[in-house]
């Protein structure tokens, strides 16, 4: 036995004369941080550790992922139900994506409440910064991969909004679908700049970003009341890890183990499940409904939302505006580090969080579009529907309406009971409120983002229609009568 | 004289040194790169004539989805479906076609012909066109784009174009 040991100490020893492995681990494991420091800690490990999750599981699909638009879908179809184990990988990879975009969100948004950003600390807020760009470059990349419908239409959106740039818009936009359209060339890069690119900034960034967290400390806890003054602070931070602080190793990591766990079982978990439906192969002469993953829809939702003629500057603008901020910020570097003396920094992480995840529910609602079943056909009307409000038979003529309604495409952007799109006016009980003539205008001028309906129908048909509608009342309310019919 | 060998210390001839290896190591391998990153804008295959059927194919004042390739050169053996592109094509009268672009002017997304009420409607943020492809609603900034069209010898031919833009 204690040959052994004898043996293990003279090569650790070998070793370490040539490798430096106990200054290293003094420097780096042992380093000392503040006792203060607690589970608001915990989300930047955990981003590292969904990262190198996505790392290791993205090398491995590429063990099987041909990156060439004739074959991406179909190996992605072969990874995902004929590959053994491939569901699996694909799904950890898949709700990886999802837990690192989180994480990262939270772990900035902890660092911004307790003013971890200020001084001497700027550089670990700005090398953030710029791994969040990545991220998100990372997640918009990733799921273009897939070569589905939803891809091919993200990367032409994206081409769209990218020619929205002033003077150079056209040739961005063709550098991003490397050509005039998307082409063969399009997903290699994309396949590129994911796999290869964007993972070596990443893997750069973290490294300065980690280098920083031991060169400049974990900060520490911040006391209300207890403002950073960058004349004293890097001394009496010294001070307070030599009377007050201990070794990273083991005593402040692990927390970080215990929630990194917690991520690792929660992404294993979600991955039985599988990942996100592969959807429909990559056509642009097929039908499509395209919408981002989550980490983008908010987005796709503010498009839909704001005026139409504010388009061009919010594509433009607002992300400049938003990663302008977001990089000048940590300039205001003194004052109050708690979040209870800085009252707006919580209203500002309240308010992106919820209005991102009224977007994320708007995005997947997608109110603002004609509801059309399989892409193609407006949906047919309610049984109930085909009667009058108050379960009355209806005449010929209102019915022949009723059956324009949907053949007309009406109920694409109309809701009737319960059944339709809502890019329009609920019609259920349009009677109550529009006369016979100002129906007969609405549909034949259109107006108010409805097309005019004057040249398409027939008079006969827009009588049809009217009268149908003047049927759609409060139950026990008399229809009103109708001069035309 | 004195004053340059003062200038020009061992440290500073080095650093200088090291600067030029670096710079023409970084314009050696850069160039290339530069050129097949920016390749795309100034090696596009040029835009061809394609057919898309009889003149008898289509019906007076019908709308209908036509399938065409783009050119893409030799790029299109692997290309897959991407060497695809549709347009919608709607005979005005005898020998007049109009064909509309699929992209929506608002953001891109592929606009959808609904025969019976004779408009497109847009799937991502529901702009809607009316049948001669102007506004009647939504976020679209302009109507939609159109492509040349010409009859020859009975054969419909549309050109190809690049994705058209709304700047």
């Amino acid at each position: 036995m204690n040959g052994l040991i004898k043996i293990g100490d003279a090569t650790y020893r070998w070793l370490d004369e040539r490798l430096g492995i106990t200054g290293i681990t003094k420097a780096t494991l042992l380093h000392p941080v503040p006792k203060s420091i607690n589970w608001w800690y915990v989300f930047g490990a955990a981003v590292l550790t969904a990262f190198t999750v996505q790392l290791v599981t993205g090398i491995f699909l590429a063990f099987t992922y041909v990156p060439s638009p004739d074959h991406a879908y179909s190996s992605l179809d072969y990874i995902s139900h004929h590959q053994f184990a491939g569901n699996l990988l694909r799904g950890i990879h898949y709700w990886g994506a999802s837990a690192m975009v989180l994480l990262i969100f939270i772990h900035m948004s902890a660092h911004f409440l307790t003013g971890s950003y200020k001084y001497p600390r700027e550089m670990q807020w700005l090398t953030g910064a710029v791994l969040l760009i990545l991220t998100l470059g990372m997640a918009f990349t990733g799921q273009l991969l897939r070569w589905n419908q939803d891809a091919y239409w993200a990367i032409v959106v994206g081409a769209e909004q990218a020619a929205r740039t002033p003077i150079i818009g056209t040739w961005v936009a063709q550098l991003l679908t490397a050509g005039p359209a998307v082409n063969g060339q399009t997903l290699t890069r994309m396949y590129a700049i994911h796999m290869l690119l964007l993972p070596g900034g990443l893997i750069t960034f973290i490294t300065v970003h980690i280098y920083l967290v031991i060169y400049k400390g974990a900060s520490e806890w911040p006391v209300p009341g207890q403002p950073v003054d960058p004349k004293t602070y890097w001394a009496d931070y010294q001070e307070l890890l030599h009377t007050d602080g201990e070794p990273f190793f083991p005593v402040g990591i692990w927390r970080d183990a215990v929630f990194s766990l917690v991520v690792i079982l929660t992404i294993g978990a979600l991955a039985i499940h599988g990942a996100a439906d592969i959807g429909i192969p990559a056509n642009p002469t097929t039908p499509a409904n395209p919408a981002p993953d989550w980490y983008l829809i908010w987005y796709f939702a503010i498009l839909a939302l704001i005026p139409p003629a504010s388009t061009p500057y919010v594509i433009i603008l607002a992300p400049a505006i938003g990663f302008g901020i977001l990089f000048l910020f940590p300039f205001a570097n003194k004052g109050e580090r708690n979040f209870v003396r800085r009252p707006w920094a919580i209203a500002t992480v309240f308010i992106a969080a919820f209005a991102t995840l009224v977007l994320v529910y708007m995005g997947y609602k997608e109110p603002w579009k004609p509801f059309l079943v399989n892409g193609s056909n407006p949906p047919q009307l309610a049984s109930k529907s085909l009667r009058t409000t108050s379960g009355q038979a209806l005449t010929p003529m209102a019915l022949a309406g009723a059956h324009l309604m949907t053949v007309e495409g009406c109920t694409a952007c109309h809701l009737i009971e319960g059944v339709g799109g809502q890019r329009g006016p609920d019609l259920s009980q349009v009677g109550d409120r529009r006369t016979y003539g100002q129906l007969i205008w609405r549909i034949a001028r259109g107006g108010g983002g409805m097309p005019s309906y004057g040249n398409v129908l027939k008079p006969s048909q827009v009588n049809e229609l009217v009268t149908y509608l003047e049927t759609r009342v409060t139950p026990g309310q008399a229809i009103s009568s109708n001069p035309g019919g | 004289m004195n004053i340059t060998r003062k200038l020009m210390t061992r440290e500073v001839f080095a650093g200088l040194f090291l600067a030029t290896v670096g710079g023409i190591g970084s314009i050696i391998v850069g160039l290339p790169i530069i050129g097949v990153v920016l390749g795309p804008l100034f090696t596009a295959p040029k835009d061809v004539w394609r057919d898309v059927g009889a003149i008898s194919d289509f019906k007076v004042g019908e709308t209908v989805q036509v399938k065409y390739n783009y050119n893409q050169g030799e790029v299109q053996q692997w290309s897959g479906t991407t060497q695809e592109t549709a347009a919608w094509l709607r005979r005005n009268s005898g020998t007049s076609f109009t064909a509309f672009a699929v992209y929506c002017t608002h953001l891109g997304c592929p606009v959808h012909w609904l025969a019976a009420p004779r408009i497109f409607l847009c799937p991502c943020h529901g702009s809607v066109f009316n049948g001669d492809g102007t506004v009647a609603g939504g976020p679209a900034p302009r109507p939609l784009f159109t492509y040349p069209v010409r009859v020859q010898s009975g054969r419909v031919q549309i050109k190809t174009q690049p994705q058209p833009l709304s700047l």
